[in-house]
């Protein structure tokens, strides 16, 4: 218990010191994370939207994939890249592993089944209501995803925001892809893994506070620019 | 907005890739927790104008980058795995740079009586026949080859309750042992930078067949021609340079001397 004190105040003296270490490593957190929610975002909206609209064979088969995919294990999608990148691997002429770059391409595959998966959720049930709309005013299949993401846009928001939430707190597969560089490749939870491998659990409950403080900035943020959540708006 | 998303990647792509005289190094988590790299980079930065990018793993994973090129050089402390590296062509060489000692960390109250053992065999024969609770490391590291190593002379095969493999680092091992009041063979430097001790203390040391000796050893630009054999080199006459000897001696925590530089001139 008076280790969670010490990590208090001592985040709050990293904070109020402006401690360099904690913004550079802090702002790579952030851009790290920020950097896959978009790309996965771009990928997992559309297609979660695309899935929920069309019918084909294997449909059931994909989402079912796309559903489990969402517990992929960080470390066994870290190990994948950490192969595929490897300088004795089929990308390794890239000269990838151990940057940031790589770190963002782990994070994507982790957090793209999560995103594509909650839109879908959304999309589907949002379908069924416009369905029938849609049908009588002719649109084209592109026009119809179009609608559905705009209309659905608070929904997916959340499906982007929960995409963060397991990027920004994920050690596993950006440890082993990003190596945990001093200047380089350090982030949050991976200096959290440090400090706590050195027995320092104040430093590491401070960091793991500050993580905590910018998930919910974060989140604000989004929720404040993007105006949901006021008055008797829905 | 996809075009942005790629301007970002490919700008974080170029950041880290813009400076030349960078170079990888794969270390043991026994040498970075020790404390000794925060001393010896900034002095090899300004020394030589290399910027040393650590790798923090354990002795197995670290021969593992370099066999797969993903490192410049790596600086490990397990001999036997070390030759077998070099004969299967990941290396140019090896060079010995100093040597740190291992120490048997367990309960302030020694329940096994390891304090009054001879050697760190029969210390380890009291442990086992104690059956009291033993932390290993698990993990293929220096410091669980030479745990191994150990328990082989002692003719002892570690299994039962007592004995817990739990495959971490050394940090995350020390916590383990702290948490279990256990026995646990760590190496001098990480355990004096431990900081949660907890009712651990050293109950022994001093056999010379507990010294651990570290060793550089760059990956073969001839297998993988990316590898910046040249900062390497600058890099190893550095390490076995009269500066570098000054900081290794010097570097002391509470009072105690850590490493003992042993590197042979050429």
């Amino acid at each position: 218990m008076n280790d969670i004190w010490q990590g208090l105040a001592q985040a709050a003296r990293l904070i109020v010191a402006r401690d360099a270490d904690l913004i550079e490593i802090a702002t790579l957190s952030l851009q790290v994370s920020l950097g896959a929610t978009l790309v996965a975002s771009l990928i997992g909206l559309p297609l979660g939207a695309w899935l929920a609209i069309n019918r084909f064979r294997v449909r059931r088969v994909v989402i079912a994939t796309m559903n489990a995919l969402m517990g992929l294990p960080p470390v066994v999608v870290g190990l994948f890249v950490y192969v595929l990148f490897s300088r004795s691997g089929p990308f390794g002429v890239l000269g990838l592993l151990f940057t940031p770059t790589a770190m963002v391409i782990a994070q994507v595959i982790i957090i793209t089944p999560i995103v594509a998966s909650i839109s879908h959720q959304a999309i589907r049930d949002l379908w069924a209501d416009y369905h029938d709309l849609l049908i009588s005013l002719n649109a084209s299949r592109t026009q119809r995803i179009k609608a559905l993401l705009w209309d659905g846009r608070r929904a997916l928001m959340t499906a982007s925001l929960a995409g963060f939430g397991r990027a920004i707190g994920e050690v596993g597969a950006i440890m082993i892809v990003g190596g945990n560089i001093d200047h380089a490749t350090r982030v949050l939870t991976t200096a959290i893994a440090l400090e706590t491998g050195k027995g320092e659990f104040g430093m590491a409950l401070a960091l793991g506070f500050v993580l905590i403080a910018l998930a919910v900035l974060v989140n604000l943020t989004v929720h404040f620019l993007s105006r949901t959540e006021r008055g008797s708006r829905w | 907005m996809m075009l942005k998303s790629l301007a970002l990647l490919a700008a974080m792509a170029l950041g880290t890739a813009a400076s030349a005289e960078e170079m990888k190094m794969a270390v043991t988590t026994s040498f970075a927790n020790s404390g000794l790299a925060e001393v010896l980079l900034p002095e090899i930065e300004k020394d030589t104008g290399i910027t040393v990018q650590l790798l923090v793993v354990g002795t197995g994973q670290a021969l593992t980058l370099g066999a797969a090129g993903d490192v410049d050089a790596v600086l490990v402390h397990s001999r036997a795995a070390e030759d077998k590296w070099l004969a299967e062509g990941n290396g140019t060489h090896r060079r010995e740079i100093m040597y740190n000692d291992f120490v048997i960390v367990g309960p302030s109250t020694d329940p096994a009586g390891t304090k009054t053992a001879t050697n760190a065999t029969d210390a380890f024969k009291a442990i086992a026949a104690a059956q009291a609770p033993f932390v290993s490391r698990g993990d293929d590291s220096g410091t669980h080859k030479m745990e191994q190593a150990l328990w082989k002379t002692a003719g002892i095969e570690p299994v039962g309750d007592w004995y817990r493999s739990v495959g971490q680092g050394m940090g995350a091992a020390l916590n383990t042992a702290a948490g279990m009041n256990a026995y646990i063979l760590a190496d001098r430097a990480s355990w004096l930078n431990f900081g949660n001790k907890a009712d651990l203390a050293i109950d022994f040391q001093g056999d010379p067949a507990l010294f651990n000796q570290y060793a550089y050893l760059p990956v073969n630009p001839e297998k993988y021609p990316h590898v910046k054999a040249e900062l390497v080199e600058k890099l190893e006459d550095w390490l076995v340079s009269d500066k570098a000897k000054g900081l290794i001696e010097g570097y002391k925590i509470a009072g105690q001397q850590l490493f003992v530089f042993n590197a042979q001139p050429e």
